[in-house]
């Protein structure tokens, strides 16, 4: 599922890798991130994915992914290995969040978070009218969501807060991939994080 | 053999015998003034001779790698399955070499083979040799052949040290290094198992101290139990209960020591099996190359420091029911690769068959070698 959103992810991503730095993709999927990255970049980097799908047509794209479980955290990988640990639309899925975010600020300099906000005015909409939210960035039915948290941007700042996370950067865009620069946590679909210690 | 499996086979192969005159020295000291390696080929070496494949035989292994020979259609090549046209390593494409390594028995220089110097079987003055040993032997192998540098090199188990030793001791004649269910170096379990087995054939009356080609006889019982035991640790427990689960031989319940389980009968056909064709003296060697294996060792036991050498883009693969040579151990070698920023790609595959799965045709391993190996430039 590619939402619009992907492609500002994405871009908003790309610009906050340095040339030549060296990334980790957590939950890579295909590698097509990682494949723009070192492309455009010249990043040098690795996934981790957990499907066997995604991790061969990753490797077939000559991703450096590596088979695993992001719940079993980051165990083997050195501190500091990576000066960006990313983590694309996929924190919503995990159910060691304050682990695994420690992980990637433990493995990485810095740490690169997407979720969608679930607080998005057509989310809050969906709830209003009795039903659970199917949109761009949450696009799937309640039965089948590999989704495990449904939080905002509200939540997880209070979350960074109390884990000491500092906040470099914030980026939140709508459904259609436009930045949201007013009432964020009601106009956005999917906000995007720098974080660091 | 059906139709299918007919056409993706390499068909009818020989086997070939390459001669080094020039005296080789082994880790341990002793020197061989010369030796020969038995080899098969699969494919065709392309004319910039890019296109070679080395695979590495584990403990039991050899260079009857793939395809059959004429006067034996029944005795196909051990990891045919993943060897062929149109298969993971692909013969369209690669040329691929198997070789059976300096001290086994299936054609290459052994104990079982003449000493020049006495007439005699090499038997127990055969040397001790090591990984690194072979890999600089495969490495005459690769000049005999005119190949500058292995597009890969692919092994499983032991196997898959030698492909990794290949990229410290050659790393520019390497470009890709497949390290399959193996590990950068034996546990003390496994060295345990290892040493049980040698005590099985050390202890058998007709071992002889290693010479017993003088005395006509081979010590089968204790070959045949380090196989039985062997063969355990490369099954997983679910496959057995699976397989074998607690099913008795017709007429068990006997209060006897007779066959009375399946298993029992499966272990001892295996173990028999085995003893009829595989040599002790070799069997010792193959298993002290493995305890031997740490390239670590000379880092102090920094294992990254050990890799940095290396210049190939490594796959590496581990079987989650594979407890003889666990998943963490090959994701050691990863993290290892990982810290030194070394191209290094990692799969698991769920392949119910324990540490023997790397010989099996599992849907998501073969996608992965097979998807891998579309980055090998020609």
């Amino acid at each position: 599922m590619i939402a619009n959103t992907e492609r500002a992810d994405f871009d908003l991503i790309a610009s906050w890798v340095r040339p030549n730095e060296r990334v980790l993709d957590l939950g890579c999927g295909d590698g097509s991130l990682l494949k723009r990255l070192i492309a455009e970049r010249g990043a040098y980097g690795y996934g981790i994915e957990r499907e066997e799908a995604g991790v061969q047509a990753a490797i077939a794209q000559g991703i450096n992914v590596i088979q695993g479980d992001l719940e079993q955290g980051l165990s083997g990988f050195d501190d500091g290995t990576f000066s960006h640990v990313v983590l694309s639309r996929t924190l919503q899925t995990v159910k060691h969040t304050e682990h695994l975010l420690a992980e990637m600020l433990r493995v990485g300099k810095e740490a690169v978070v997407s979720f969608p906000n679930f607080a998005y005015w057509k989310n809050r909409m969906a709830v209003m009218q009795g039903r659970m939210p199917v949109s761009e960035d949450l696009p799937y039915e309640w039965f089948d969501t590999p989704n495990l948290r449904f939080f905002t941007i509200l939540d997880f700042e209070s979350l960074c807060s109390k884990m000491e996370l500092v906040i470099r950067e914030r980026q939140v865009l709508d459904e259609q991939g436009n930045l949201i620069l007013e009432e964020p946590n009601f106009l956005g679909s999917l906000a995007i994080y720098r974080l660091g210690r | 053999m059906n139709v299918s499996q007919q056409q993706m086979s390499v068909g009818c192969v020989i086997s070939q015998t390459a001669h080094f005159n020039l005296p080789l020295t082994l880790k341990s000291g002793a020197q061989l003034p010369a030796f020969e390696l038995s080899f098969e080929t699969y494919g065709t070496l392309n004319a910039a001779k890019s296109n070679a494949i080395l695979v590495c035989h584990a403990l039991s292994g050899h260079h009857h790698v793939a395809g059959y020979y004429a006067d034996q259609p029944e005795n196909i090549g051990w990891w045919d399955s993943i060897i062929g046209p149109g298969k993971p390593l692909d013969t369209n494409r690669f040329f691929i070499v198997g070789v059976n390594n300096l001290g086994g028995c299936h054609g290459s220089t052994g104990p079982v083979s003449i000493n020049p110097a006495t007439g005699k079987h090499w038997g127990a003055d055969f040397p001790v040799v090591t990984v690194e040993d072979w890999v600089a032997t495969q490495a005459r192998l690769a000049d005999y052949l005119g190949i500058d540098a292995w597009a890969a090199v692919v092994g499983g188990s032991l196997g898959g040290m030698q492909a990794l030793q290949w990229t410290l001791s050659f790393p520019d004649r390497v470009r890709h290094s497949l390290v399959i269910a193996s590990a950068a170096k034996l546990s003390a379990e496994n060295i345990a198992f290892n040493e049980i087995a040698r005590q099985a054939i050390l202890s058998d009356p007709d071992f002889h101290g290693g010479n017993y080609y003088e005395h006509n006889t081979r010590p089968l019982n204790g070959l045949r139990l380090a196989r039985m035991l062997g063969h355990i640790t490369y099954l997983s427990d679910d496959q057995m209960a699976e397989k074998f689960g607690r099913r008795q031989r017709p007429g068990a319940g006997s209060y006897s020591f007779d066959v009375e389980f399946e298993i029992e009968s499966y272990l001892r056909y295996q173990g028999d099996k085995f003893a009829g064709f595989f040599d002790a003296n070799t069997y010792l060697r193959m298993t002290r190359a493995l305890d031997y294996f740490d390239p670590a060792l000379a880092y102090e036991g920094r294992l990254a420091d050990a890799l940095a050498v290396a210049r190939a883009s490594f796959l590496v693969v581990a079987f989650s029911t594979d407890w003889r040579f666990a998943p963490f151990r090959s994701r050691e070698i990863v993290h290892a690769l990982v810290h030194n920023g070394q191209s290094v790609a990692y799969a698991e595959s769920n392949c119910a068959h324990g540490h023997d799965s790397f010989l099996m045709e599992d849907a998501h391993y073969h996608a992965v070698i097979a998807s891998y190996l579309q980055r090998v430039v020609l």
